[in-house]
């Protein structure tokens, strides 16, 4: 069967203008030229999605997702390009787009059903379908400026909806209304799901596609940079929001990620993983971590720096930081291994974890311990412990020493964790080195469970004929 | 090792869907899927005209509803109704009257229906091409949101301004049965290839200016100066043999000495082919053969033979006087290069309609 959907080398080209002429009058006295930058809004995408398929498109605000989306739809024109797609198309881009206030909701049902491609008979033959999905009997005649927006929301759902799509755009309208009229939409896509509907989804929200995907795309800057398992894809799109965060120069290209092998282009792990655990990079941190303090050993210092300057400090969890490094022992290096698997830069759930320390203590130090916190992404704490905790003897240090944190299994389903390593002395004052977030591991979750922690499970239900 | 037994050892898979979504998709009400269409869509940066004319007609329902929103909307609240429609035209129509009949006293005979029958089709021609001009600006909401035919909405306007014009047709059909006029039976079947024409050249001309209007906002106001002066420029008010012809240096005498009072000797312009020039505007073969094959006589009554005899001759010798050919021929010219207008503007217009959705 042909697929649902193809997109071929598409590239979508959008002129800034500074100040754009809009009139005749205006270009006569400008000239006939505005200066504009130039802006790629996507480049060379490449997609297909088979029919039946529910396929996800994630990114952060401005990857193009939702340009991409537009074009396939038809709203807007690929510069470069061609989008092949077969069935009716309905789009969830915005509800009650078109939507009259003048006209009553039964003339703004057959408007909008037109719009969306109906013909008239079809819609006399859905016409009640639609005002009991919308729950709006009552004011079907009622002139739609006089509708609260849920209301309009709903009849621009239930419009959209009752067109009977072969091919659903969706495009985070899930939003809108209120709990139970979100639920009856969720229902309802599953519904198409089941009668084998081809949904394409741009959302945010990594858990939604995670449940509701077959397939996933991950938008970065206009291109593709990842595609295929849901979770692989949620993995790549957390990355790329980290790197957006950390406002690392962005590749000028990048391959995209090809999951079907397993393997990751070096340049895009490159440039979204900064010293992350593939062994080259980790190399490079470690040389600069000898010679010169790495980026977050200076975010600490900096805020040393702002702490003691400010007059009064609010007492949170990092107030430690007043107290000073020592020093007598440093950390030179963190490396974060996965013992069972060498080549994927991430965890399943439930894999083991270990974190090396290499250090070296300029004098003799009898007091040390050795403490390890796990951050999410959120800056809670998931964990904590140390040599004092459980109570390891830790004896006289000098010279260099490594010390290992062998996890048996991170029990934890999806995210992005990172490592703060602390060597103190058992009189709370001293503390000898302390890098927070320095490290970091990832966590991806190949199965639909939603939530945090990796809870084994299984479910017997008995009294079954 | 593979990635799936790795899941397996870390976690038990759910193939059942979680807990809040099982109750999801119960059979009962499940739809069987409606005919798996075979429609293909294809959206590319290259745009042809025939794929365009077919999308259109594709989405012709959706034109009616937009034509009956158009109408819907403007007349919902208003208790006349379409009589407030009429109002315009009525009063401009009285005020001709009494101004070129009344206080210049033109001479044309039954002046009122001259009138109506070039103004019918003038006013569906300027208020199809204001109305298209200002479509696709004035509905920006729906063109960054929805897919659909953008033409459409120009040709919406044609739409509602066409049913304007069946209403003031038959206004002028009451009229002329009321006072007594037989249409010209060799002119009238012309009246097809001059609707013909008309519908061709407003339709390029409001899909172009549509578009235009997009990236040139002010095509709107200029717009309305250029048809002022078009409207003067058409034999609507004055007659085109009792008025145009006298002023064209066309007769000769025996000495060779132009026998004209036209301006264009005075001014030496007698080079220029001005008959061409005035015949060359499109809306000019269609009202003549409209004021030809509806005004063009008035049956001769019997009781007052003679009189009236005269007094049709004297309504003929304000038009053309030349077999229906001629009126067929300018007609065709009109077809012929509306056509060529209509598909240059489907194009540019598809050239345009690329970035519509970034420009509100």
């Amino acid at each position: 069967m042909a697929p649902a959907l193809e997109v071929t080398d598409v590239s979508k080209h959008f002129k800034l203008y500074q100040e754009k002429y809009t009139s005749l009058k205006e270009r006569v006295i400008h000239g006939m030229r505005a200066p504009y930058d130039e802006f790629w809004a996507l480049r060379d995408i490449n997609m297909e999605v088979s029919q039946g398929e529910t396929v996800g498109l994630l990114g952060h605000n401005g990857s193009g997702k939702s340009t991409l989306l537009k074009c396939v739809n038809g709203i807007l024109q690929p510069t470069k390009g061609k989008i092949v797609s077969r069935g009716q198309i309905a789009a969830l881009l915005e509800l009650g787009a078109g939507f009259h206030g003048e006209l009553s909701g039964r003339d703004n049902i057959y408007m909008n059903a037109a719009l969306l491609g109906l013909n008239r008979k079809d819609i006399d033959r859905r016409f009640e379908e639609i005002v009991a999905f919308a729950e709006l009997e009552q004011f079907i005649d009622t002139q739609v400026k006089f509708y609260s927006s849920g209301m309009a929301a709903r009849l621009g759902f239930a419009v959209a909806i009752n067109v009977d799509p072969e091919i659903l755009l969706v495009d985070e309208v899930l939003a809108v209304g209120d709990e139970s009229f979100q639920r009856k939409c969720l229902d309802k896509m599953k519904q198409f799901q089941k009668e084998g509907r081809t949904i394409i989804l741009v959302t945010h929200s990594p858990d939604t596609v995670r449940q509701f995907c077959s397939k996933a795309y991950v938008l970065n800057h206009g291109v593709v940079i990842a595609e295929g398992n849901p979770g692989e894809c949620v993995r790549a799109f957390r990355e790329s929001l980290h790197a957006a965060h950390e406002q690392l120069p962005e590749p000028e290209s990048s391959d995209p990620v090809d999951l079907e092998n397993g393997e990751i282009a070096s340049e895009v792990t490159g440039a979204l993983q900064p010293g992350t655990v593939s062994s080259g990079v980790a190399e490079a941190v470690g040389d600069t971590d000898s010679s010169q303090p790495t980026n977050s050993a200076q975010v600490v210092e900096v805020a040393e720096e702002v702490a003691s300057e400010l007059p009064d400090p609010p007492p949170d969890p990092s107030a430690k930081s007043k107290t000073s490094v020592n020093g007598d022992i440093k950390i030179k290096k963190v490396v974060v291994e996965y013992p069972q698997c060498e080549t994927r830069p991430y965890l399943l759930p439930g894999e083991p974890l270990s974190v090396r320390v290499e250090f070296t203590a300029r004098r003799a130090v009898s007091d040390a311990f050795f403490g390890i916190t796990m951050y999410s992404g959120d800056g809670e704490i998931i964990f904590g412990s140390g040599t004092d905790v459980l109570e390891v003897e830790v004896g006289t240090l000098e010279g260099d020493g490594e010390a290992v944190f062998a996890f048996e299994s991170i029990p934890l389903l999806d995210g992005w964790y990172s490592i703060t390593l602390e060597i103190r002395g058992t009189d709370t004052g001293t503390v000898y080195d302390w890098k927070e977030e320095v490290e970091h591991f990832e966590v991806m979750n190949p199965g639909k469970q939603v939530g945090s922690v990796a809870i084994p499970l299984t479910i017997k239900i008995e009294g079954v004929r | 090792m593979s990635f799936q037994s790795e899941i397996d050892a870390s976690i038990p898979p759910l193939d059942e869907p979680v807990a809040g979504f099982a109750a999801v998709g119960d059979p009962a009400t499940d739809r069987p899927r409606s005919r798996p269409s075979q429609r293909v869509n294809v959206v590319t940066a290259n745009n042809r005209v025939w794929p365009r004319v077919a999308r259109m007609w594709r989405e012709r329902d959706l034109l009616a509803q937009m034509v009956g929103r158009e109408m819907k909307v403007r007349y919902k609240n208003s208790v006349l109704g379409f009589a407030w429609s009429m109002l315009n035209p009525t009063l401009q129509l009285v005020v001709y009257v009494l101004v070129f009949q009344g206080i210049m006293g033109n001479g044309i005979p039954d002046f009122a229906i001259f009138l109506l029958c070039g103004l019918v089709v003038w006013n569906f021609f300027t208020s199809a091409v204001a109305g298209a001009t200002g479509a696709i600006v004035g509905n920006g909401d729906l063109i960054k949101k929805v897919s659909f035919s953008r033409e459409i909405l120009a040709v919406a306007a044609i739409g509602s301004s066409s049913i304007f014009f069946l209403i003031q047709s038959g206004i002028l059909i009451a009229a002329l049965v009321l006072f007594g006029f037989s249409p010209q039976w060799h002119y009238l079947p012309l009246l097809v290839p001059a609707i013909i024409a008309l519908a061709l050249f407003t339709a390029a001309l409001a899909i172009f200016l549509s578009a235009a209007n997009v990236y040139l906002r002010d095509t709107q106001h200029l717009l309305e100066v250029v048809l002022m002066a078009w409207f003067w420029a058409t034999p609507i008010v004055y007659s085109y043999n009792g008025f145009v012809v006298p002023k064209l240096p066309v007769k000769v005498d025996k000495n060779g000495h132009l026998i004209s009072t036209s301006f264009l000797v005075k001014y030496h312009l007698t080079w220029l082919p001005m008959k061409e020039i005035y015949l060359a505007n499109p809306i000019t073969p269609i009202v003549l053969t409209f004021q030809r094959a509806l005004w063009g006589n008035k049956r001769a009554k019997a009781s007052s033979g003679s009189a009236s005899k005269i007094h049709a001759v004297a309504g003929a010798w304000q038009l053309p006087l030349f077999g229906p050919m001629w009126y067929f021929d300018l007609l065709l010219g009109v077809i012929g290069i509306s056509t060529i207008l209509l598909f240059a503007a489907i194009k540019v217009f598809g050239r345009l309609e690329g970035n519509f959705a970034e420009e509100f």
